[in-house]
This record gives structure tokens, sequence and C-alpha cells, in this order.
């Protein structure tokens, strides 16, 4: 069995409980009304985020999708400001202009996240473009979900960034759920992973819940794209444990979820999160102490987050045309 | 350095490209068939030779990507220009040029902008029909983020691609192929036409014919006509689209009480349309007569040159509107 360093895991957990516990505590808000934008939220993903950007540099870019918030904190963004443009407010990431599906931090390297599906794979493509033409040695991860693997950019994409050698991971979070679409009624055969190849991408499948087997994964690919060898196609197969949009897909006031009570089940035993303690403990890697301390952290840290963007300001309405354009004096 | 230099207006492009690619390495030209004639006529004329494939990027036909691949350029700090060679192929970029380009800066609350040209180039006539015929300004125009220019003289195209390229925004420049033989003084500096300003290409004062881009000679050629009738026709080149140079539209309306449009897109909310709403709203009061707008009929761009003829509008169109206006 491989040994990494304590610190490594500690942090990996720790990046994988700050994401669980912000999205579990956005539960009540939105269903109390004090949130109210749309959020998809990330639990049970969260060991893909985590386990990628793990082996990113602070330079290294990302885009998101619609479900970003994991995104966005594994790649360092603040989660006060993440909490804050959740609640809409100035002082979110995006000044509460943008809401969940809109997160960036250009000063860690997020470079952005939309929700019009598939819409940032071609800028994620253009970043490590612009990579390449610098020789800045950066590498630049495309995050998206089974649904982009629909829309024509995608292939458009895999096509240029083969033909080019460019610096780009393409990471398909696979959650066999494009909003209600179930997996099978989206395509023939539930294997993604391979639209790589046609294009000549070095192309793999990985269990994304299991947040080391995602590092390995993750870390080769990265150091390929570093090296001039990208891109890489990785598809990680996961689950995601809240609803499309909001706790649940609340069809029609229901709170239900459309998916079948069976496979949540089986999924929820597969949680990354108890899967990497679990692995943690029993090879006596980190013990339970180390464990309670990160979690206590990052319930203190959600709490302050929620205070944060609770006491803080909305967007002032003579403010509206602001940021259209960029202009000189206003950044 | 001479000072009368005269260049065609495709070659100004040119020019603008050279030398912004050769004082900031932050930009490059990507899109099918920068490096063929056949796409781009000489616009792009010995960028490849001298700044090499990294920067004079030849591409696939995947106008989606690429387009998407320049807005996500700009925004990790490169100035790219992306060109579509017809401006009817733009039509597959939609995505990110009016998702992610236009919103980026906004829906980031600033802290992210998109420093990309978008170019595309209109390419009328010769039978080419609707889908190698469009002239879409006013499509983009309506986008919010966005700016529009369509330079109608040699020394704009030079001056208003400048601009564009250090525009920290989205711009859209739109040529029209008709114009790139045309010949006009083009200084060999680098110099910057103002995005958002319009100009007044013949003093007039009995009726405004404000026009873009290539309606702007037809603009001129009609004012020729009417002088011989004794109508003095002044002649107000919008080259900004988006945004749109109000001061200098309403100051021309308000000097003469009449207004002509002329624009080379489709009526239905089309430039015409947003020019005579403006016109309407801010100077009511100084309208002598109704207003006429020349542009194309609602109608796709047809094959035959027999419906091409009275297809597009041409001087004769303009000098019947402003007798028009006048009679009333």
């Amino acid at each position: 069995m491989k040994r990494y360093p304590k610190n490594f895991l500690r942090k990996l957990y720790k990046t994988m409980i700050r994401m669980r516990f912000c999205e579990e505590s956005l539960v009540e808000p939105i269903l109390n009304g004090e949130v109210g934008c749309p959020v998809h939220l990330y639990s049970g993903e969260e060991a893909i985020a985590a386990g990628i950007c793990a082996s990113l540099k602070e330079t290294d870019y990302i885009f998101g999708n619609h479900r970003s918030h994991g995104h966005f904190l594994a790649k360092g963004g603040s989660m006060n400001e993440l909490a804050a443009e959740i609640y809409c407010k100035e002082t979110g990431c995006s000044r509460g202009r943008g809401g969940s599906m809109h997160l960036i931090d250009p000063d860690v390297g997020m470079l952005g996240s939309a929700p019009i599906v598939a819409g940032t794979i071609s800028l994620a493509l253009g970043a490590a473009l612009a990579a390449s033409i610098r020789k800045d040695n950066r590498v630049v991860v495309s995050f998206f979900g089974d649904g982009a693997t629909g829309e024509g950019v995608l292939y458009e994409s895999l096509n240029f960034s083969a033909l080019k050698k460019l610096p780009i991971v393409f990471a398909c979070e696979n959650n066999l759920y494009a909003t209600h679409m179930p997996i099978q009624e989206c395509r023939v055969r539930n294997n993604i992973y391979k639209i790589g190849e046609p294009f000549c991408i070095e192309s793999h499948e990985i269990d994304g819940n299991d947040v080391l087997q995602v590092y390995e994964a993750g870390r080769e690919a990265i150091d390929k794209c570093r090296k001039g060898e990208g891109p890489v196609f990785l598809e990680f197969l996961t689950y995601r444990f809240r609803g499309h949009v909001g706790p649940d897909d609340n069809i029609q006031g229901t709170h239900t979820d459309i998916r079948p009570k069976e496979e949540m089940e089986s999924w929820l035993k597969k949680d990354p999160i108890k899967r990497f303690e679990r692995y943690l403990l029993s090879n006596n890697m980190l013990d339970e102490q180390v464990l309670d301390i990160i979690t206590q952290e990052a319930e203190k840290e959600v709490i302050t987050a929620h205070s944060f963007a609770k006491n803080s300001p909305f967007p002032d309405k003579k403010e509206l045309n602001r940021y259209v354009y960029k202009q000189e004096a206003s950044v | 350095m001479f000072t009368n230099r005269k260049l065609q207006y495709s070659l100004a492009i040119n020019e603008a490209l050279h030398q912004m690619m050769e004082s900031d390495p932050s930009v490059f030209l990507i899109g099918q068939g920068v490096k063929s004639p056949w796409y781009v006529g000489n616009t792009a004329q010995g960028l490849l030779e001298r700044f090499g494939v990294e920067r004079v990027i030849d591409t696939p036909v995947s106008e989606n990507a690429m387009t998407g691949a320049a807005v996500g350029a700009a925004i990790s700090g490169m100035k790219p220009v992306v060109v579509h060679p017809r401006i009817d192929f733009m039509l597959y970029a939609f995505d990110p040029i009016i998702n992610e380009a236009a919103n980026w800066c906004y829906m980031n609350g600033g802290k992210a902008s998109v420093p990309v040209v978008i170019w595309g180039i209109i390419n009328r006539g010769g039978e080419q029909a609707a889908q190698h015929s469009q002239a879409l300004q006013a499509l983009f125009a309506h986008i919010p983020g966005l700016k529009v220019v369509m330079p109608s003289t040699p020394y704009d195209a030079k001056g208003l691609m400048i601009a564009a390229i250090k525009d920290d925004n989205p711009v859209v420049y739109i040529d029209d192929r008709w114009l790139h033989t045309l010949e006009g003084e083009v200084p060999e500096e680098v110099y910057e036409v103002a995005i958002g300003k319009a100009v007044i290409r013949r003093e007039g004062k009995d009726v405004t014919m404000a026009a873009t881009s290539y309606m702007v000679h037809n603009a001129m050629r009609a004012a020729e006509e009417l002088a011989r009738d004794g109508i003095s026709g002044e002649v107000l080149d919008i080259r900004t689209v988006k945004p749109l140079d109000k001061q200098l539209l309403l100051a021309s309306v308000k000097k003469t009480g009449r207004l002509v449009v002329a624009d080379g897109g489709w009526k239905t909310c089309g430039i015409a349309a947003e020019i005579l709403a403006i016109v309407l709203e801010e100077a009511f009061g100084y309208i002598k007569s109704p207003v006429v707008r020349v542009t194309l009929p609602d109608v796709p761009a047809p094959a035959s040159s027999a419906l091409e003829k009275v297809y597009y509008p041409d001087s004769g169109s303009i000098v019947q509107a402003v007798k028009k206006v006048l009679s009333s």
C-alpha cells in the first residue's frame, strides 16, 4: 500500500469535509427561502474536486459548471465569499451579480463557472491555448458533467486540444443524471471515457468516490499536461446525494427524489468521505482525534461563512449598471 | 513618413493586425482560413510568416469551440482576435459570444473581463444566397456587454481594429467585403478611432442621412445627387453600432429636423429601428416630418442576380427616401 504524508492526507480530508459541511449547511437556508438563487449541491462528489485540485498549483486554472461550489473551494476560494455569493451579497466572489452558478476567484486560478451545459469547456480550451502560447507551464482543468457529453462543443474542443497538444485535463463528473435524465436515456452505452479515443486522447475511467484513486489519476494527467503530453480525458463515476437543483428534486412540492430508492441507497454506502475515513482509520494513517479536530474546524468555518454572508449588504441599487463593461477606473 | 498615404481597406486591417501583434505579444489571430486568401482576402497577409503558427492559428471548422477558445484565452490574459470569414458561420458561436463573453464581466461582478475581438466579415452579392450574405449587426448590438463596430473607411478600418484590440471588453468587429478594395488615407502610425463615436462625413442642413458601413458610401453618393437638386444632405457615419453615439446623432437631427436611416441589415428590430427610436424618444420636438428607413426588406438574401438588384438598397433608394421625407 502506498504511504502518503500525513499532512497531505489531513489536507485532502479537510478539503472534502469543508465541501460537505458547506453544502449541507445550505439545505436549511434554501428550504426556508433565505437563499433564493438556484443552488446545485456537490454532496457526494467531493472526492473529485478535492483529489484533482490537490495536484494543481495556485497558478493553474480551472473552469467549472453549475455545480461548482466544490471546485471553487478545492482550488482555494474563500468559503466566506462563496456563501456570500450564494446569498447574492455584495461581498460575494461575484459581488452578488452571479449567484451560486457564477463563481470566480482569478487570484487562485478559479477562472469561472457557468450553467450553460458545456459552456466553459471551450473557455478552458482557450485558457490552455493561452498557456501554450505563453509557454507559462500552466495546466487547465475543465470540470463538466455527463450531460455535457451531449453537446457538440465538447468534441470540437477534444479535437483541437489533441491537435495542438494543449495542457488541458477534461474532467467529466459522471453522476449518472443529466438533470432528470438517467444516462441510459441519454447515451447508448455508459462509457463516456471512450469519447477521447477517436481523438487519440489518453482516457481513463476512474472511481470518482475514491479520493486517492482520483488523486493518482489527476496527478498523472496533470503531470503529463505539464510535460506537453496532454490533453488527458478522465471520467469519474460518482453520484450526487442531493437533487439536481436544491436539496431534493422537489417535483411539484413533494420533496422526493426522482431516482430509484435502491440506487440511492447503494450509492450512499459509497460515500466518498466515509470511505476515506474508513481507509485512514483502518490503516492507522490518521486517528479519530485528528479527524474530529478537522471536523470541528470545518463546522466553525461554515458557521462563520453563513454569518458573514447574512450580515453582508446586498448590492447597491445605484450600481445596477456597474460591471456591464470593464471600465478602467472601476476594478 | 508619408502624410497622405493611401491604402486599401483590407490592407488597413492587415496593418492594424501587424502593428498590434508586433507591439503586444498577447495579441494573436485565430480562425478558419487565416492562412488562406480564399477566406480572409489579404487582411492576414504576411502575419503567419512574421509571427508563426503559434500566433496565427488556422483552425478546423469548429466555430463554437474556436470562438470559445478565444474567449477563454482572453479571460486568461491574452488579447485574441477570432475571425469568421463569413459572419453567417459565426452563428455557431452564439454561446461563447453571448452567454459567455458578453455576460462574463457582469456576472462575475467585474472580477474578470474578456478583451477579445470577434471579427465577422459580411459577404454579400454574387448570387451567394441566404446563408452567405447576411448582415447580422443588430443581433449582436442587442446584447448588453458587447460592443459592435462597423468601419466604413480604410482609416476607420485600421483605427477601429486597433481600438477593438486594446479594449478590455468583447468587441464585435464587422466589415463588409464590398469595402475591402476601397482606397483611402491611412496613416502609417498606430492610432485608434474611438469606439462609440460617430462622425459627420458631409455637412448639410436639410436632412440627416445616418448610415452604417457600406451604406455610408451610398449615402455620400445620394448626397451628391441631392445637391444637384439643391437639397443639402448631412451624412452621419454611425461607425459604432453599440454603444451608439447618441450625442452626435441627436445634434445632427436637431439641426436638420429630418432623418433617413440607411443600414445594410433587415428592417424589423434592426439598427435603423433603434436609431429612429432614439430620435423619437429624445428629439421628438425637433422632427419636422416622418422618418424613413432604408434597409433590406424582411426577406432572406436571394441568389438570382435579378432579385439581388432589387434586394440591396443603393444610393437611389436613399435619394428616394430623402425626397419622401422632404415632401411630407
